[in-house]
C-alpha cells in the first residue's frame, strides 16, 4: 500500500507541473508585433475593453486548422521541394516587406541547393558593406555568408512605410506565434507532440482574408486594417491580403493557389525558425532508444541486486 | 589510496558517504529524487558553462547570440534546449522532493536543519531560474524581469530605491542584464555548496523512510552501494527519458512563444506569465486585490507570496504530530492531498488572466495554502488518532511481503516494488 | 547475493559488464557535443571568402586585408625584391617547402611557388609569424622582407623564414586573381 501511495505521489506530482506549464504556455500567446505596433488595432482593443469584459471578443476569433506537416511528429523531416517553393514565395512576395535577418544565404544549402547555386542566389541581392578605405559605405553583391537583407533600413522606417505597423521579421515568426490550445488539448499535445502551432497559424492567417466580418466585429475594425478572423491579437491587422492565386510560378507543377502558397511559405518559415528541427528529431530517436535500453538493463541489474532483500 | 587517506581522508569520506552508508531498506522511488536533483544540478551547471562560452550578456546582442547558439554553434540547439528544459525538470524534481518530505515528515526532529537547508536551496533555485530566464532577452524575459523586480517597489519608502539598486537604472536594461548574468553564473555554485551541507545534515541524522520509524538495527538497513546506487541510477535514467522526450520532441512546449520576440521596452505582451514553476506563487501574488489595514494590496500580494515560502521554514515547529509518516495519519493524508491539489489549482489560476472569478478563486486557494500550514498542521497533530506504527522497519517490510495488504500495490505498481 | 551455482555468477557478471559498457558509451557520446561546441561554428566557417580590390596598390606598396580574423599581406613587390628572392639558393633555406595552399603540399619554396600564379610581383600571404603568432613588420630586418619584433624571426622578400626561432615560411592562403585588380581570398 505504501509503495502504491508513493507511486501516486510521484506520478501526481510529475503530472502537476506539466499540466500547469501547458496551461500557461497556451494562455498568454496573444502578444504580437503586428498588433502592438499597430496603433489602429490597439485602439480597437481599447474599445473592446471599454465595452466590458463580457462583450470583449477573444482573439483569434477562429482557431487555426491543424494541417499535416512533413516535419511534425517523432520522425519529422523537411519536404525539400516544399521548402524551395516556400523560399520562392518569400523571395517574390513576402520579402518586399518582411526581412529575415537571422537566416544567411549559406543556410540555403539545407534546402538542397549546392554551393554554386547559393552563391548565385546571394549575388542577386545587394548588400551594404563598409566602411571602405575612404570611410564610405558601399553596395556590393551578396555572398554566401551574408544574411537576408531587410527591406527597410530600420524598424522606424518599416513602420512609417506601412501605416505604423512594422512588418515582423520572418526569422523566428513560426516559433513566436502560438494560438492558445486550451484544456484539455494541451495535455493531448504532450503525447501527439504538437509543435506546429506556428505554421498552422501562419497558414490560417494567410488564407483567412476576404471574409465578411460579423456585424458586432465590423464596428471594431479601424480604417487601414483588414479583417481576418485568425489574427491572434485583434479583429483586423495592418497587412492587406498578401498573395493571390497564380501570383508565383511553381516550376514543379504544384498547385498555384493561395492555400498551397500558404502551406509552402509556412513550412519555409518553420525551417527558418528552427533549421535543426529534422536533425533534432533524428538525434532524439537514437537517444530515446539508447535510454530505454539502458533503463531496461539497469532495471534488471536492480532486481538482481535487491533479489535477496525484501523491502 | 591509503597514502592519500592518511593525509586527506577524502576516499574514506566518499566511501562512508556513498558506499558503506546504511540506508533504510524500505525506501521507495519517491526517495530517488534527491539523487535526480543532484544529477540535474550537474546538468545545468555543465550546459550552462558551455552556453556561456557563446552567450553575450549585452542587451544589444543577447537575443541574437542565443539565436546564434541555436543556429550556428555545433550542437548549440541541443545544449540550449537541455538547459532550458533542464530548469523545468529541475523544478519537477524539486517539487516531488518537497512534497515527499512533507508526506513522510522528513522535516521533523532531528532533521529541522536538513529541511531548512532544503528551503534555502529552493529559494536559491528560484532566484537562479528567474535570472536565467531573463538572459535570452525575449519579450517574456524583459517583462518578467520588470514585473518581478517591481515587487520591491511595494515596500514603502525604500521600495523604489531598492528596485533601482537591483536594476542599475530606472528600468530593466543592459545593466540589469549584465548583473543577472553574473549572478546567474554564481548562484548555482552557491546551490552546490548548500547541497553539500544538505547532504551532510542528511548523513548525520540518517534518512527517513516510508514508515517514519527510525532505524533500530542493522537489519533495517542496506548498504548504499549497490542497493541505493542502482535504484537511484535506474530512476535517474527513467527521468532522463522524459527529459530527452521534451528536449528532442517538444522543446518549446514548456516555454512561451513570446520569448522568441526580442525584448521591446515600449510594448508589453498582452499576457505576462512566468515560467510554469512560478505560477502558484504568481497566483498568490495576484490574489490580494484589497487593502488590509495599513498594508495596501500591492504590498499585501508581495508579502503573501514571500510568506508562502517563508512559512516552509517553520513547518518543523508547526507540525505538532508525534507521528512522522503520513501513511499512519489517516486524516492528515486527506489534507495532504488537498494541499497538493490546491497547489496545482493555484498553478492553473496563475496561468489565467486576472479577471472575472479567477482572483477570487486564487484568494480561496491562497487561504487554504496558509490554512494548511498555520491551522491544519498544528491542530490536527493534537486531535488526530494515528494508526498503529510498526515496531521496526524490518517488521513492516516482512509484514508487507508476508502478504498483508500488498496485492493491490503489487499489481498496480510492479515497478515500485522492484 | 549468495552464489547458488556456477552458471549464475557468469550471467550476472555479464549483465553488470554490459550495463556498465552501455553506460560508458552513453557518457562518452554525451561528452562529444560538449566538446564539439568549442569548434568553430557555422558562421565562422562560412566567413571563408573575401574580395580585395588591389587597384590602388602600386609597385613597392602593400595593403593588409583581414581574412578569418588574421591579417593577409598583399604586396606588389619591386623588381629588385623579386630578383633578391629568386637569387636565394634553395639549399640555404630553413624551410624548403612553399607552404602555398594553392600548390601541392610538397612544392619547393622557390620564389615562383611563393608568388601569385603568373604574377610574380604579387605576394599574398598570411601575415602571422609562424613562431608564436605575432604580426611581423614589413620591409625590415636583415633580409629586406619581414621582421618579427616579438622574438626576432626574419623573413626574406618572398616571406620565407631565414633566421630566428620561427619554424616555417609564412603561409600563403588559397586565393586567386578574379581580375587584374581584384583578389579573392579563401
Amino acid at each position: 500500500m505504501k509503495t502504491l501511495l508513493s507511486a501516486f505521489l510521484a506520478a501526481g506530482l510529475m503530472a502537476m507541473p506539466l499540466g500547469i506549464a501547458s496551461a500557461q504556455e497556451n494562455q498568454g500567446s496573444g502578444a504580437s508585433v503586428e498588433a502592438n505596433s499597430d496603433a489602429a488595432t490597439e485602439d480597437a482593443g481599447e474599445i473592446a475593453a471599454e465595452e466590458g469584459h463580457s462583450e470583449s471578443p477573444h482573439y483569434p476569433l477562429k482557431k487555426p486548422e491543424e494541417l499535416s506537416w512533413s516535419f511534425a511528429g517523432p520522425f519529422g523531416h523537411w519536404d525539400i521541394a516544399q521548402l524551395q517553393r516556400g523560399l520562392k514565395v518569400y523571395k517574390e512576395v513576402c520579402s518586399a516587406c518582411h526581412g529575415m535577418r537571422l537566416v544567411a544565404f549559406r543556410n540555403l544549402e539545407d534546402l538542397g541547393y549546392n554551393e554554386a547555386q547559393v552563391k548565385a542566389f546571394a549575388a542577386e541581392y545587394t548588400i551594404q558593406d563598409g566602411p571602405n578605405a575612404d570611410g564610405e559605405m558601399f553596395d556590393r553583391p551578396g555572398i554566401a555568408s551574408d544574411y537576408f537583407p531587410s527591406p527597410f533600413p530600420n524598424p522606424e522606417a518599416a513602420a512609417a512605410a506601412n501605416n505604423g505597423a512594422a512588418p515582423p521579421d520572418f526569422s523566428l515568426l513560426a516559433k513566436a506565434r502560438a494560438v492558445e490550445r486550451g484544456f484539455p488539448t494541451f495535455l493531448f499535445d504532450l503525447f501527439s507532440q504538437y509543435q506546429e502551432a506556428g505554421p498552422d497559424y501562419i497558414h490560417a492567417l494567410l488564407t483567412g482574408y476576404d471574409q465578411e466580418p460579423p456585424a458586432e466585429i465590423a464596428d471594431l475594425i479601424q480604417d487601414g486594417t483588414y479583417y481576418n478572423p485568425y489574427f491572434i491579437s485583434g479583429p483586423a491587422l495592418a497587412m492587406p491580403t498578401p498573395i493571390a492565386d497564380d501570383q508565383v510560378e511553381y516550376p514543379d507543377g504544384a498547385p498555384q493557389t493561395v492555400d498551397q502558397y500558404s502551406r509552402d511559405v509556412s513550412a519555409f518559415m518553420m525551417w527558418a525558425a528552427e533549421p535543426h528541427l529534422a536533425e533534432r528529431k533524428a538525434t532524439g530517436f537514437v537517444v530515446m532508444i539508447f535510454l530505454v535500453v539502458f533503463a531496461g538493463l539497469l532495471f534488471v541489474v536492480k532486481r538482481r541486486v535487491w533479489a535477496g532483500t525484501p523491502h | 589510496m591509503q597514502w592519500l587517506d592518511a593525509r586527506l581522508p577524502l576516499p574514506r569520506l566518499m566511501y562512508d558517504s556513498f558506499v558503506a552508508y546504511p540506508v533504510p531498506r524500505n525506501l521507495n522511488y519517491a526517495y530517488t529524487f534527491g539523487g535526480i536533483l543532484a544529477l540535474f544540478l550537474g546538468v545545468q551547471i555543465l550546459t550552462g558553462i558551455v552556453l556561456a562560452m557563446h552567450y553575450a550578456a549585452n542587451s544589444a546582442i543577447a537575443f541574437d547570440s542565443v539565436e546564434k547558439i541555436m543556429r550556428d554553434v555545433n550542437w548549440g540547439w541541443m545544449l540550449r534546449y537541455m538547459h532550458a528544459n533542464g530548469a523545468s525538470f529541475f523544478f519537477i524534481a524539486v517539487y516531488v522532493h518537497i512534497f515527499r518530505g512533507l508526506y513522510y515528515g522528513s522535516y521533523k526532529a532531528p532533521r529541522e536543519i536538513l529541511w531548512i537547508l532544503g528551503v534555502i536551496i529552493f529559494l536559491l533555485m528560484m532566484a537562479t531560474a528567474f535570472m536565467g530566464y531573463v538572459l535570452p532577452w525575449g519579450q517574456m524575459s524583459f517583462w518578467g524581469a520588470t514585473v518581478i523586480t517591481g515587487f520591491f517597489t511595494a515596500f514603502p519608502l525604500i521600495g523604489d530605491s531598492i528596485q533601482q539598486l537591483l536594476l542599475g537604472g530606472f528600468a530593466v536594461d543592459n545593466a540589469t542584464l549584465n548583473r543577472f548574468f553574473s549572478l546567474h553564473y554564481l548562484l548555482p555554485f552557491m546551490i552546490a555548496g548548500v547541497v553539500i551541507l544538505h547532504v551532510w545534515a542528511l548523513h548525520v541524522a540518517g534518512q527517513t523512510n516510508p514508515t517514519g520509524v527510525e532505524v533500530k538495527s542493522s537489519k533495517d538497513t542496506v548498504p548504499f552501494t549497490p542497493h541505493a546506487t542502482i535504484k537511484d541510477g535506474f530512476a535517474m535514467v527513467v527521468f532522463l527519458i522524459l527529459f530527452a522526450y521534451m528536449i528532442f520532441y517538444l522543446p518549446n512546449y514548456l516555454g512561451h512563444a513570446d520569448n522568441y520576440i526580442e525584448a521591446n521596452p515600449l510594448k508589453t505582451p498582452s499576457h505576462i506569465v512566468p515560467e510554469w514553476y512560478f505560477l502558484p506563487f504568481y497566483a498568490m501574488l495576484r490574489a490580494i486585490t484589497f487593502n488590509i489595514g495599513p498594508i495596501d494590496s500591492k504590498l499585501g500580494g508581495v508579502l503573501v507570496m514571500f510568506g508562502s515560502i517563508i512559512v516552509l521554514f517553520f513547518v518543523p515547529w508547526l507540525d505538532t504530530s508525534r507521528i512522522r509518516s503520513t501513511a499512519f495519519r489517516p486524516m492528515y493524508k486527506i489534507f495532504f492531498w488537498i494541499l497538493v491539489a490546491d497547489c496545482i489549482f493555484l498553478g492553473w489560476l496563475g496561468s489565467k488572466p486576472a479577471e472575472g472569478i479567477y482572483p477570487a478563486l486564487a484568494l480561496a486557494g491562497t487561504i487554504y495554502y496558509f490554512g494548511h500550514f498555520l491551522i491544519v498542521l498544528p491542530v490536527l497533530g493534537l486531535v488526530e488518532t494515528p494508526r498503529r506504527l510498526p515496531g521496526s522497519i524490518t517488521e513492516a517490510v516482512l509484514a508487507k511481503n508476508g502478504g498483508g495488504g500488498a496485492p493491490v500495490g503489487a499489481a498496480a505498481a510492479p515497478d515500485t516494488k522492484g | 547475493m549468495s552464489v547458488h551455482d556456477t552458471a549464475e555468477p557468469n550471467r550476472r557478471d555479464f549483465l553488470y559488464i554490459a550495463t556498465g559498457a552501455v553506460g560508458a558509451v552513453g557518457a562518452v557520446s554525451l561528452a562529444w557535443p560538449f566538446i564539439d561546441q568549442m569548434n568553430p561554428d557555422a558562421a565562422t566557417l562560412a566567413l571563408a571568402e573575401i574580395d580585395v580590390d588591389v587597384s590602388q596598390v602600386a609597385e613597392g606598396q602593400s595593403i593588409t586585408a583581414k581574412w578569418r580574423g588574421k591579417p593577409v599581406f598583399i604586396r606588389q613587390r619591386t623588381a629588385r625584391e623579386v630578383e633578391e628572392a629568386k637569387a636565394v639558393d634553395l639549399g640555404s633555406l630553413k624551410d624548403p617547402i612553399a607552404r602555398n595552399a594553392n600548390l601541392p603540399s610538397d612544392a619547393d619554396a622557390t620564389d615562383v611557388n611563393r608568388a601569385a600564379e603568373g604574377k610574380e610581383q604579387w605576394l599574398v600571404m598570411i601575415g602571422v609569424c609562424t613562431h608564436l603568432g605575432c604580426i611581423p613588420l614589413g620591409q625590415s630586418g636583415p633580409y629586406d622582407g619581414w621582421f618579427c619584433p616579438c622574438h626576432g624571426s626574419a623573413y626574406d622578400t618572398a616571406g620565407r623564414i631565414r633566421q630566428g626561432p620561427a619554424p616555417t615560411n609564412m603561409a600563403i592562403p588559397p586565393f586567386e586573381f578574379t581580375s587584374d585588380t581584384n583578389i579573392r581570398i579563401g
